[in-house]
């Protein structure tokens, strides 16, 4: 990837992390964990990849993208409102009583957001749908779909899986954030869904592994996943959960835990430094 | 009654579909591998490219109707009214109600009448969990000409539709000619001052055979066929509660959260007056002939008479 490209884009995912923390902080609720480590991809496939245009948020022809880890909402609030489907001011009153944000995407409510999603499991099912739909009406466009590398413990994912390997879903881009983590602790310990990447391709899917805070790997992962003919694609990213803010990162508490006053100063101050870095 | 045509809802629901393709383009059918018994395999053999078998997962088809529904497809999914209102509910609640998708659930093989499968399959529970879901409108039509007008309509409702179809071949009472449907909308297919009978689905037929026995013993019965149960038609309740004083319920699903408690939430608000139901009294069901079934279970014609009778003496 072009550096001056690559640089743009940390530096626009760096502003996306700032809005995630912005809004869980004001909410005093929300994941601010698992929003921090999608902030890359968001940021990478908003600015880099998706066809879509903000002022056009219904365009028929735009890439879908479906957020099947909903309660990551923040991180999709915050990436939409930095390309332009809404003002950042928004964030503010992420969570609160007559707020545009809902805790979970609402596709009613919030330009920009292609599906009402929360419960987990279900995303990824509406993106099939999707699919399918580009199929059936010979439209060119991609979905992509988001999932919790925890997530995937829903059977209905594998109920999707199926179906989108036997319809030939070459339109659809799975990506799972493999953090490693969920509420109840690691995957691994909790209820494993490893390996993941083996079951994938175990349900017919073309399988690719991607380092999630990586620009040129993420580059490399979907430019490979445009590739592929005749079958789905997963995209497996080895992500850090609450990255980008140093005391968040790899910690299972910070999964859907606001920070206080004190933490948030601090994670807005480490941002900025970060961004400052990135200035030069 | 020799000669009265006898046709199961889920057939005329396979036959419309197959029939309004041409006029809606956009129509796509999805099936959980249940095709031949729904009888979306009428659809199936005329147009298989609009045609998908999303194989025995109800809660993904659910899913893939609400992403189809948002490409502009006009999407009717279908399984047995256990799997598609039961096993799918929070997927229908959720990715279909909550965004207020353009998705059809066409629901067979609901109620006691399943028969001989048994009470796995025989959902008395769907209207009840159908209704709770907000903006969910909810039909049940009583013969071939109902199911088939109520197909296209649903059609042109922006949004969900939940259809219930019986397995059961049932009498076609409506005459195609002159039959209009209009959600929402009870009909009132016969007047009279002393109860009024409010069914749907199968019972409706029921309840005109229980009105002609209450006219022999002297009892004027109004009869009402309310095939839409959300939105239910309050002006037609409230009407027939004023003026008759009495109601009896009847439908082929529990007593608890189906037609009868819809009725009685209404006439609590408007008109307070006895509702007395005729359903399946909160128990599971068994295997059996599914005309057997019925009678077991106190879904007759007889079993409102017995209800309408009792009611009649509340008045007093």
């Amino acid at each position: 990837m072009d550096a001056t490209i690559r640089k743009q884009l940390e530096k626009t995912a760096c502003k996306v992390r700032m809005g995630v923390i912005e809004g869980v902080y004001n909410a005093k609720s929300g994941h601010p964990g698992g929003s921090l480590s999608i902030c890359d991809l968001l940021t990478y496939l908003y600015f880099a990849k998706l066809n879509v245009d903000p002022k056009n948020p219904k365009m028929p022809e735009r890439d879908r993208l479906v957020l099947s880890k909903g309660h990551c909402a923040p991180a999709l609030y915050s990436v939409l409102a930095e390309k332009g489907y809404f003002d950042a001011s928004e964030l503010k009153s992420l969570r609160h009583i007559g707020a545009m944000l809902q805790g979970h995407p609402d596709m009613k409510g919030t330009p920009g957001v292609d599906m009402s999603t929360g419960s987990l499991g279900q995303g990824i099912s509406a993106a099939c749908g999707m699919a399918l739909g580009g199929k059936l009406s010979c439209a060119n466009y991609k979905v992509y779909a988001i999932l919790g590398d925890g997530e995937i413990e829903e059977g209905q994912v594998w109920e999707a899986a199926m179906f989108a390997a036997h319809n030939k879903l070459d339109n659809l881009v799975a990506i799972v954030d493999n953090n490693g983590l969920q509420i109840d602790g690691k995957i691994t310990d909790v209820c494993s869904p490893m390996p993941i990447t083996d079951k994938f391709a175990a349900f017919g899917w073309h399988v690719i592994t991607m380092k999630a805070h990586d620009f040129d790997d993420i580059e490399r992962a979907f430019d490979e996943a445009e590739k592929i003919n005749g079958m789905p694609v997963a995209i497996v990213m080895t992500s850090t959960k609450g990255k980008g803010v140093s005391f968040m990162e790899n910690q299972v508490g910070w999964h859907g835990t606001a920070p206080n006053a004190e933490q948030y100063a601090q994670a807005m101050d480490e941002l900025k430094k970060t961004l400052e870095s990135l200035e030069d | 009654m020799a000669d009265v045509i006898k046709k199961a809802t889920r057939e005329s629901y396979g036959e419309a579909l197959a029939e309004l393709a041409d006029k809606y383009e956009d129509l796509i059918v999805l099936d959980a591998d249940l095709a031949a018994a729904t009888k979306t395999g009428i659809f199936k053999k005329a147009h298989p490219e609009r045609f998908i078998d999303c194989g025995i997962a109800e809660a993904n088809m659910m899913g893939i109707a609400a992403g189809l529904s948002t490409t502009g497809k006009k999407v009717f999914a279908s399984s047995f009214a256990m799997f598609a209102a039961g096993r799918a509910f929070e997927i229908v609640r959720n990715s279909i109600g909550y965004p207020h998708l353009n998705v059809k659930i066409g629901a067979t093989h609901a109620g006691i009448s399943v028969g001989e499968d048994g009470a796995t399959h025989q959902c008395n529970e769907d209207i009840a969990l159908m209704r709770t879901i907000p903006g969910m409108t909810i039909i049940n039509p009583a013969d071939d000409v109902e199911a088939k007008a109520a197909v296209e309509a649903a059609l042109n409702i922006n949004g969900p539709v939940y259809m219930r179809f019986g397995r059961l071949a049932v009498p076609v009472f409506n005459d195609k000619a002159t039959y209009k449907f209009e959600v929402g909308k009870g009909i009132e297919l016969r007047d009279g001052k002393d109860v009024t009978i409010i069914a749907t689905g199968l019972m409706v037929n029921e309840a005109r055979i229980a009105a002609d026995k209450l006219a022999e013993k002297g009892i004027s019965a109004r009869v009402i066929n309310m095939h839409t149960i959300k939105p239910i038609d309050k002006d037609i309740i409230c009407k027939a509660a004023k003026e008759t004083g009495v109601i009896v319920t009847a439908e082929e699903h529990s007593v608890i959260g189906g037609l009868g408690s819809a009725v009685a939430e209404v006439v609590t608000e408007c008109c307070p007056v006895p509702v007395i139901k005729v359903g399946v009294n909160d128990v599971f069901g068994h295997s059996g002939p599914a005309v057997d079934l019925l009678k077991e279970f106190g879904l007759s014609a007889d079993n409102i008479v017995e209800k309408a009778e009792y009611a009649v003496t509340l008045k007093k």
